[in-house]
């Protein structure tokens, strides 16, 4: 082994980098932290020791042993967490790897679909149509999915990457409602939209947030049982922008409530309703708001309906 | 009659959207990797490219970096079509000159055809 590579392994920084965990979570840093605290410990109880007990030879023997056994224990417990960063880290880069492969052969489908449904190799029969829309349908569906496994993956392993920029949020709000509004007439669910007038723009990766709020505007949609409305309002807050969303739909049982954040999760509520879903928007949507130095939250009643909020700090343009 | 290259190892993308362009009146020429389309271009000398980035022998990037280096094959444009969505994979691309990136899975074959219609400045 080189020196470079010795080096290398004293480099925490760059461990934690790795594993996409901040320094209070990070095997490597905690290890250093321990240490400093045990022999911080270790000179306090050797001083104790000296006061209490007369032969020094008895207070070196304690502090060698107390010295031992916590640094066992503590390098035991280190090494059992790297151990579960690492499998984590190797799940994450699985998945993005598994991910990536299945995207082309997705393409090639999609493509060729696009190609017999245009009627360019021969004409197609009204009833092949339909079959051909549920081909489609589904293979979007897939694209979908591989797509939301590849955001997980780049948010545990914190390598999704934000395109920060100041934008309106109301714009890009109105932009996102004008083009469900089919979706919305054709599941009966009325759609107002309320800002505040003169708002501030928002610092954050607008895409990654029209991500967020088309998400919850989907499930909102989505959980209408018969004739419904929703409530999208966007106003100042002090500081932060506050967004919140509201529909008349089936709500979030409370026992479930609290796992509605967890990946693949679906509420035994939202399975009876809608099979369709993947149980990984709202994990990847508050890992985004957060991400985005924000906080989101929901209030749910089941049978009457449920507000899904999220607030973002608003930055000074300078 | 304009001639697109299209550089990609996927042999059954390569058929499906060489289809749709031939029906739009290009004629197109396919290499499976990009040392084939690096030699295909310096010959044939087409008026555009259509590069993927992941391929075997020399990636899409290096392909890339080839085609603009040589004052042969500088000028032609290149679209990038790809499925790797990563923005320093955008930033480096555009970077190294391509002139658009296009996903494979967020465009439909008449999405970049219009792309191509208009890099080339056609229709």
């Amino acid at each position: 082994m080189n020196i470079k590579n010795t080096l290398k392994r004293f480099d925490l920084f760059g461990y934690c980098k790795k594993y996409g965990l901040g320094p209070w979570q990070c095997p490597q840093f905690l290890f250093l932290v321990m240490g400093l605290i045990i022999s911080f410990c270790e000179i306090f109880v050797y001083f104790l020791g000296n006061y209490y007990i007369e032969d020094p030879k008895i207070v070196l023997l304690i502090v060698m042993t107390l010295t031992i056994i916590l640094f066992v224990i503590s390098f035991s417990i280190v090494k059992g967490f790297e151990n579960l960063a690492e499998a984590n880290r190797m799940k994450s880069e699985f998945i993005s790897v598994v991910s990536h492969q299945l995207r082309a052969p997705l393409s090639n489908l999609s493509w060729t679909l696009d190609l017999l449904m245009s009627g360019r190799m021969g004409k197609i029969e009204d009833k092949q149509v339909e079959y051909f829309k549920i081909l489609k349908e589904n293979n979007g569906r897939m694209k979908d999915l591989v797509s939301s496994l590849l955001i997980v993956s780049r948010l545990q392993s914190a390598t999704l990457a934000s395109n920060n920029e100041f934008f309106s949020l109301e714009e890009m709000m109105k932009e996102s409602i004008k083009s469900f509004l089919p979706y919305a007439k054709a599941s009966n669910a009325d759609i107002n939209f309320e800002a505040q007038p003169g708002l501030p723009p928002v610092f954050a990766d607008k895409e990654q947030i029209r991500m967020v709020f088309e998400n919850l505007l989907d499930n909102a949609i989505r959980y209408i049982k018969g004739k419904g409305s929703i409530s999208v309002i966007l106003k100042k807050e002090g500081k932060d922008m506050r967004f919140s969303i509201s529909d008349t739909g089936v709500g979030i049982p409370k026992q479930d409530q609290r796992y509605i954040f967890q990946k693949f999760f679906r509420s035994e509520n939202a399975m009876k309703h809608q099979t369709q879903g993947t149980g990984l928007g709202l994990y990847i949507a508050k890992s985004i708001i957060e991400k985005s130095e924000g906080k989101m939250g929901f209030e749910s009643q089941e049978g009457a309906g449920t507000t899904f909020w999220f607030v973002l700090p608003l930055k000074d343009k300078k | 009659m304009k001639t697109v290259l299209f550089i990609d190892d996927e042999a059954a993308l390569q058929r499906t959207l060489g289809e749709f362009l031939k029906q739009e009146g290009y004629n197109v020429l396919s290499a499976l990797d990009g040392e084939n389309g690096l030699g295909l271009a310096k010959k044939q000398n087409p008026d555009l490219i259509l590069l993927d980035l992941i391929m075997p022998k020399m990636n899409g990037f290096e392909t890339l970096a080839a085609l603009k280096s040589d004052p042969g094959t500088k000028s032609i444009p290149v679209i990038i079509l790809t499925n790797l969505e990563d923005i320093n994979d955008i930033d480096r691309a555009i970077e190294a000159g391509a002139d658009s990136y296009l996903l494979k899975s967020h465009y439909s074959p008449d999405e970049v055809i219009e792309k191509i219609n208009q890099v080339l400045g056609c229709k």
